[in-house]
């Protein structure tokens, strides 16, 4: 099967290209030993033959001075990397010829096959501008095809072409060696490369180049070679540079006609003095994000609620049709009901990549980015930061995965380490069953409520934590590559539903592969600890309610609520609670609570239904009967009741803070590949929870 | 005759000039790649509504950049 690489600048239409071309026959896996996804489709020719596409991520350049670039540059450059292509197709936007070319340049002298597209032919022909394609890939060397992906315009002339035997170009785009031609010539006597261009990559990225840490003694001939000529990388690469823009701008001339019409204010002009205005830009993306947060929110409580009772009725019939054991119990309380917190996420990861597919490819992201990126900045984030922070109100799941669009790593992981302190609606719940034990309903400052108060400050110290914790940790982490701002406003178009389908569909998928199995297997763990407990503790209980004649006589439901509260505390989820109370006293929490903080590990709002079991209350639904009996806790030393004002206070802020979800966790581990992320965010949440909440306990008690 | 020398990050709201040279290599590079060469007319596009970054018409298409990245380029103003 021949191998195919897709390249191009961000925006060139690239992924709309690979849509077109492979439709529903693609995966997401990603590059060897890095963090940057790899997209690998299948082309299925109508003779039947078939190609494998793998989508490189979108570059300006074949320097490699980000993660995504350096992807690009090591496929195409190095022969001997597992991915490195046939044929290599370079997309190129026509209505934005001149930049593009830079990189068809540089993939040119690589000599290696390629096919130019020039893409976006529509827009070319709209602006009333002619190419000269045939004169372009005569001074080029290459075959060239222009095409509109959009409208599928064109795709059956690149298939074709594919199929016919592609030579390496004809000539060199710019003659390499004049820059360095000594050099060049001692490296393509060390190593055995096919241009003077990959020689003069291998000087200027000597290090970052893989293949040269398994061939030590090369890489050495060429360091004293680089020693020898005394030499400035980065003149080395202005000089080419130049070269190359020289070329351009006399092809540009030459195969380009421009419309006579002079387009003083073009459409995208009028909206960007609208969505980048001082009052106006800002009004109306705070309209948006209202608009995603009430649908990501509210919109997707419906099909959510489909999902549960759909799990409910699956874990009925599940154990109606087993015989009640062991095995059942697995089955009903571990596995379905892991399954059923992955999958109850997909409405809202599905509604959230709608709106940001939609924002990216309408253009509007990046004025998003423009109007919001000095705010902030100063806190190490980026202005695409805002989405994955507003999004994590409503669940932080879908928003790491947001946090996806940030290209500077560094900001990225901020973003991702930062987002689970914004409040989300698993907390809500907890928030609620709380604020209304501690804080008398009636209780009013002047015309506001003090329960709605407290919860609105709650979602504040969320946000202030967040901003706080992203400061810090700009000082902290070290940045592998600068922050830069240097990117491009595209032109607006309306966006492709066909791209937004695909990235649904893409998003849904990763989650529910690659975090779906971490989620249930600690689901799975859960459901153990809190339903086994140590030699026949279990049996014991079961036997002191067997046969009691006073027993018989209570509703069973009271007695069933009594053996249950018993058995969670006999558990080894109970034995844990127990063993960490010294460690949670000084917060005010005794080891019920303890027995809850380890459950709801699985997802936060499990906190009021293991209460509910504790203090054996039948229907985990009635949150009136839970607070009730918890109100009538009283302290065994004081003899007070236990859940003081302080104790509700150290719990809320306990639960603000702590990093209290499993599925934040895979997920964090999914965006990150890297174990030392979730365990960081793990840490650092627990520690500023624990430090706030003792505060405030030891202060209010 | 030539206008004297400014930074880039000094133009006026939809102020033109030509690109004359840069002051950081690091930053030049980036710069060359995305179209901003020596002798390539710019024009000063918008600015965001906090000051910074500001876009810049080059080469055909529109780029944002920060002031602090802009002010590494030398330009001539056009009259």
């Amino acid at each position: 099967m021949i191998k195919i690489a897709l390249v191009g600048n961000p925006n060139s239409g690239k992924s709309t290209l690979f849509n077109a071309l492979t439709g529903l026959h693609q995966k997401t896996g990603n590059f060897p030993g890095v963090t940057v996804d790899k997209k690998v489709g299948h082309i299925k020719f109508e003779n039947g033959a078939v190609a494998e596409l793998v989508d490189l991520p979108g570059t300006y350049s074949l320097y490699p001075k980000s993660l995504d670039e350096q992807v690009a540059f090591e496929v195409l450059c190095d022969p001997a990397n597992e991915d490195h292509p046939d044929l290599t197709i370079v997309v190129a936007d026509a209505s934005n010829l001149k930049r593009n070319l830079f990189l068809v340049s540089q993939i040119i002298d690589l000599k290696i096959p390629v096919i130019l597209v020039l893409n976006m032919m529509d827009m070319v022909e709209k602006e009333g501008d002619v190419i000269d394609t045939i004169r372009l890939s005569e001074r080029l060397g290459v075959k060239t095809i222009g095409l509109s992906a959009r409208n599928k315009d064109g795709v059956e002339e690149l298939l074709h072409a594919i199929l016919q035997p592609i030579p390496v170009p004809q000539y060199d785009f710019i003659d390499v060696k004049k820059i360095a031609p000594d050099l060049i010539d001692r490296v393509r006597s060390v190593v055995k490369v096919n241009s003077d261009f990959s020689a003069f990559q291998i000087i200027n990225n000597l290090n970052e180049i893989d293949y040269f840490e398994k061939h030590k003694d090369k890489k050495n001939k060429i360091e004293d070679a680089l020693n020898t000529f005394i030499i400035d990388k980065n003149q080395l690469q202005q000089k080419e540079s130049v070269e190359r823009y020289k070329v351009i701008n006399r092809l540009v001339e030459e195969c380009i006609t421009h419309s006579s019409a002079i387009k003083t204010e073009t459409f995208t002009h009028k909206l960007d003095s609208i969505l980048t205005h001082r009052v106006w830009g800002y009004a109306i993306f705070l309209l948006v994000l209202f608009f995603i947060f009430q649908t990501i929110f509210f919109l997707a409580a419906y099909p959510m609620d489909w999902i549960e009772s759909m799990f409910v009725s699956i874990s009925e019939w599940a154990s109606n049709s087993m015989p009640p054991g062991e095995l059942s119990n697995l089955i009903v309380n571990g596995i379905i009901a892991g399954l059923s917190g992955v999958v109850i996420f997909i409405p809202q990861i599905a509604l959230l990549f709608a709106f940001i597919a939609i924002l990216e490819d309408t253009g509007y992201m990046a004025r998003v980015s423009f109007i919001m990126d000095k705010m902030l900045r100063k806190f190490g984030l980026n202005g695409r930061s805002v989405i994955p922070l507003i999004s994590g109100v409503a669940c932080a799941v879908p928003a790491i995965m947001s946090a996806r669009t940030i290209s500077n790593w560094k900001e990225r992981i901020i973003t991702i380490m930062v987002t689970p302190l914004m409040s989300c609606s698993a907390r809500l719940p907890v928030y609620t069953l709380l604020i209304s034990l501690v804080i008398p309903q009636d209780e009013k400052l002047g015309f506001f409520n003090y329960q709605g108060m407290i919860l609105m400050a709650l979602y504040l110290v969320g946000f202030l934590a967040a901003v706080f914790a992203a400061l810090v940790m700009k000082w902290i982490l070290k940045a592998k590559e600068k922050s830069y701002f240097i990117m491009e406003l595209p032109v607006y178009r309306t966006p492709q539903w066909r791209n937004v389908g695909l990235t649904i569909y893409e998003k849904v998928k990763i989650f529910l592969w690659d975090a779906g199995k971490i989620i249930v297997a600690i689901s799975v763990i859960l459901w153990f600890l809190s339903s086994h407990a140590p030699a026949d503790r279990f049996d014991q209980i079961d036997k002191k309610y067997e046969g009691h004649v006073i027993w018989k006589e209570l509703d069973s439901e009271i007695v069933e609520a009594k053996i249950a509260s018993e058995k969670l505390e006999a558990s080894y989820a109970g034995i844990i609670g127990k063993s960490i109370e010294p460690v949670i006293a000084p917060l005010g929490f005794d080891w019920k609570i303890g027995i809850s903080l380890v459950t709801s590990f699985a997802a936060r709002e499990v906190f009021v239904g293991t209460m509910a079991t504790i203090y054996s209350v039948g229907d985990a639904d009635n949150t009136q009967s839970i607070q009730d009996k918890m109100r009538a806790e009283l302290d065994l030393k004081t003899g007070l009741p236990k859940f003081t004002i302080a104790v509700g206070f150290s719990l809320l802020l306990f639960y603000a803070f702590a990093m209290q979800c499993m599925s934040t966790l895979a997920i964090v581990y999914r965006e990150t590949k890297h174990i030392k992320w979730p365990l960081i965010q793990f840490t650092y949440m627990s520690v500023l929870a624990y430090l706030a909440s003792l505060l405030v306990y030891q202060l209010m008690k | 005759m030539k206008n004297p020398l400014t930074h880039l990050s000094d133009l006026k709201l939809g102020e033109k000039a030509i690109i004359d040279s840069f002051t950081d290599d690091t930053m030049a590079l980036k710069l060359l790649e995305m179209g901003c060469t020596p002798g390539e007319m710019v024009q000063l596009d918008r600015i965001a509504p906090m000051g910074d970054p500001i876009a810049i018409s080059v080469s055909g298409y529109l780029l944002s950049l920060r002031k602090e990245e802009a002010s590494t380029v030398l330009v001539s103003p056009l009259k």
